[in-house]
Order: C-alpha cells, then sequence, then structure tokens
C-alpha cells in the first residue's frame, strides 16, 4: 500500500505528467520555434530531432570547470532550476488533469516555483567566476525584479475576479462552472495583455533577451557551462516554453487537459515565436522602465477594475 | 589528436555530436578574408542550421573550433587558451592558405606557424580565402571522421 503510493508519486513526477511529459513537450516547442523562426527567415530551418540530438550531445561532453568558478554552487544551480521545474509542471498539469489535486494557495507555491529557474540563472552565472557571467547575472536580477510586478497583480486580479479562490483546482473548476476567465469582463482580458508580455521577458527572448545577449556578452550566465550543466539549462528553457502556455491556459481558459487547450498552446506559442522574430532587444533600463511604468499601471487598472467587479 | 576522443564515444553520442556540431569562430592573425567567408556560410543562403549548426560565442559551447589566419605570436598565448577551454571532444579546422601553411606571411618576423605547429588539427581547408562550400565540406569531412 504504502510502496505502491510512493512509486505512483515517483511516477507522476519523473514519467507522467512531470519530467518526461513536459520536456517532451518543450522539446517540441523549442523545435516549433526553431523551425518557424527558420521559415520566417527564408530558410529551411532544423530537422525535427534537433532539439534531443543538441541535449544528447550535451550529455556527452566533457564538463569544464573554470578556475575561478565555485565548484559546487556552479555545477548544482541549473539542476535545482530543473527540479524546481519539474515540480512545477507536475503540480500544474494535476490541476487540470484531476482538479481534486490542487490545495489552497497553490497558486502562491507556483509563483514561488516559477522564481526557481530564474534564481538558478541568476546563483550559476554569479558563480562561475566570469565577468560575462556576473554581467548576465546582474542582469537577469534587475528583468525579474522588472516583469515580476505587474504578473503578480495581473494574477492576482483572476483571484479577485472569481471571489479569492487561491488554488489552481479550484479556479479550473470555477471556469468550468462560470466560463473561462478571459470572457469575464475587461479586467481578465488586461490581465491576459499583461501576462502576454510576461512570458518572453520569463523565457528571455526576442526584446527582451537582455540577459543572454549573445552579441553583447558571448552567452551571459551560460557563458562558463558546458556539458550536462549546459543541458540542464537547455532543458529548463526548453520546459518553461511548456510549462508557462499552460500557466496561461489554466488561469485564463480552464482545464489544459482538453482538446482545445491544443489550439490555445499553439496560438500562445505563434504570438510567442512571431514577437521573438519582430523585435530587436530592449537596454535593461528601457526593459525596467517598460515594466514599472506603462505595464504596471495598466496590471493596476485591471485590478482596480476586477475590485469593481468588472 | 582530438578525432580519437570521438572514437571513444558510443553510437547514441557520436550520433548527436555529429548532428549537432556548434562552432566557435577563431582569428588568431587572419586578414578577415576567410572570416567573411566564415560568416557567409553561416547565412541564410546556405542555413547551416539544418544541419544543426549553430555558431555560438562561448568556447565551452563549442564542438568546432574555426581558425583562421597565420599563428602570430600576438596571438600564440590566446590561441592556446581558447583550445585548452573547449569541452573535449572538438573538432579543429584550418581554415585558410594562413592557417594551413602561412601563405603569403611564412618568414614574416612575427610568425610562430602554420596552425599544427601549435595545436592539432582535424581538417585543412585550403583556399585565399575558401569558398563557403569548401568550408561546409570540410566541416561534414571532419565530422564523418567521428
Amino acid at each position: 500500500m504504502f510502496l505502491s503510493e510512493v512509486l505512483m508519486y515517483i511516477g507522476l513526477v519523473v514519467v507522467f505528467p512531470g519530467f518526461l511529459f513536459t520536456a517532451a513537450i518543450g522539446l517540441a516547442a523549442v523545435w516549433v520555434d526553431r523551425k518557424v523562426s527558420a521559415r520566417i527567415q527564408w530558410r529551411v530551418g532544423p530537422p525535427w530531432y534537433q532539439p534531443i540530438a543538441d541535449i544528447v550531445k550535451l550529455l556527452s561532453k566533457e564538463t569544464v570547470v573554470g578556475q575561478n568558478s565555485a565548484r559546487f554552487t556552479f555545477l548544482s544551480a541549473p539542476f535545482i532550476g530543473l527540479a524546481a521545474v519539474v515540480v512545477l509542471a507536475t503540480i500544474l498539469w494535476m490541476a487540470s488533469i484531476c482538479p481534486a489535486t490542487g490545495f489552497v494557495g497553490d497558486i502562491v507555491v507556483l509563483l514561488y516555483l516559477l522564481y526557481v529557474p530564474s534564481l538558478a540563472i541568476i546563483i550559476g552565472g554569479s558563480a562561475s567566476g566570469n565577468p560575462f557571467g556576473a554581467l548576465g547575472a546582474s542582469r537577469e536580477m534587475k528583468l525579474l525584479l522588472a516583469y515580476e510586478a505587474s504578473f503578480l497583480v495581473a494574477v492576482f486580479t483572476l483571484v479577485l475576479k472569481s471571489g479569492g479562490i487561491l488554488s489552481l483546482g479550484g479556479l479550473v473548476e470555477y471556469q468550468q462552472s462560470y466560463g473561462p476567465m478571459i470572457a469575464q469582463g475587461p479586467s481578465a482580458i488586461i490581465a491576459f495583455i499583461v501576462t502576454l508580455v510576461y512570458l518572453p521577458a520569463k523565457l528571455g527572448v526576442g526584446a527582451f533577451d537582455i540577459p543572454e545577449a549573445e552579441c553583447e556578452l558571448i552567452a551571459g550566465p551560460y557563458t562558463e557551462y558546458s556539458g550536462a550543466p549546459l543541458a540542464a539549462f537547455k532543458l529548463i528553457r526548453a520546459m518553461l516554453m511548456a510549462v508557462l502556455p499552460v500557466f496561461i491556459i489554466t488561469l485564463f481558459a480552464g482545464s489544459a487537459w482538453n482538446p482545445w487547450a491544443i489550439l490555445w498552446f499553439v496560438l500562445i506559442l505563434v504570438a510567442l515565436i512571431v514577437f521573438k522574430n519582430t523585435n530587436p532587444r530592449l537596454r535593461i533600463d528601457q526593459a525596467l522602465r517598460f515594466f514599472w511604468g506603462p505595464l504596471l499601471v495598466l496590471s493596476l487598472v485591471g485590478i482596480a477594475l476586477a475590485a469593481v467587479g468588472l | 589528436m582530438t578525432v580519437k576522443d570521438g572514437k571513444q564515444l558510443g553510437k547514441l553520442s557520436r550520433w548527436a555530436l555529429k548532428k549537432s556540431p556548434w562552432v566557435f569562430h577563431l582569428n588568431a592573425g587572419s586578414c578577415n578574408n576567410c572570416d567573411i567567408e566564415v560568416l557567409d556560410a553561416l547565412t541564410p543562403k546556405y542555413d547551416l542550421e539544418r544541419f544543426g549548426v549553430t555558431l555560438v560565442g562561448s568556447p565551452r559551447h563549442a564542438d568546432i573550433l574555426l581558425v583562421t589566419g597565420v599563428v602570430t605570436m600576438q596571438t600564440l598565448p590566446r590561441v592556446l587558451h581558447v583550445y585548452e577551454q573547449v569541452a573535449r571532444p572538438c573538432l579543429v579546422v584550418a581554415i585558410g592558405a594562413c592557417a594551413n601553411s602561412c601563405g603569403i606571411f611564412d618568414g614574416s618576423y612575427h610568425v610562430v606557424g602554420p596552425l599544427d605547429k601549435v595545436i592539432p588539427v582535424d581538417v585543412y581547408i585550403p583556399g585565399c580565402p575558401p569558398k563557403p562550400e569548401a568550408i561546409i565540406d570540410g566541416v561534414v569531412k571532419g565530422l564523418s571522421k567521428l
């Protein structure tokens, strides 16, 4: 009895819907991203197995640790980030598949778990002992401080709108009985817009490619990474590409475990790819001003509208 | 020799290495002509991402080191430094007449020698400068040695 329960939880985290399932979706999303980007640039683009080949190759390569790196922190940071994303994916999918597993406050847990990959990048970059890594880490930190405020306001707009439901499973059930969140007035639409802007900033693509900035900072926080730790960072990025759209779908369109969610997922991914390919990189101060200025004001307008019941 | 490291890999790892070669471009004292041809080979016209080739900025991420130019006394320590930083297994490709045999700079006061005098080289691509097709061909041949 006890053993079978333990095995079930391990299966939930490692195979479905946790690590393997989400990684497969994420790697597919990475491939779609690269392929569509290539088509936009009038190229053919990589074959479907490209992200898998990249990960396998990195796993089989040597891991070099620099002389100035803080060895333990440097090597453990990417795996801590990966573990957080796996837990995040499991909780998120379970809220869609079986809303009864949600617990009060799991939205707060998810919001905290979303911090961990960014923290892993900051810690890894700082521990690498490389000036480019340190600069990338500092930019990632500023970007995190920039986009997080308006996103938190947007999420709590929804909580307010649903009458104070603080669990993701509860929100899914609420939307099953009252219709999707996005169709429930202007405040939800404002929250949706704010969340859509949050998505590329969290992933660090397009205009918000500021920490990695390959033509200024080599590879930013990843500069010193090679082999398996770099593969872990690539997997984190790939899994976030699956997890973040699913989070948005769960918040705004109800359960992510129905056929319509696939359409939503593709729409969000296409919006992300088009944004990525048409917007040049912002400077970090411009990004800060944008998030703390117009976007925060917009999200506060949204929560004010939700407070008066719109 | 770096190809020997490649031979020790398992079947899956060797397939992955061939399908996802990330290149790092190192100028060891070139006149920039070969560098322009390397960049040309990475443009959408040739679209090397079809074969998984990506230009990376950090030698730690590289699988293939593309070296252009004669090794000069100024760049010698840098070339060695970058070569030591690349995660193994890696291929070293000498691009252009200078990297292969010093070209017209042979015997100059500042020249240390052709690239293979300094670090082990797997592929030689002659030409002044080699065409992008020749660079792609050389890299493919180097990968098929693995």
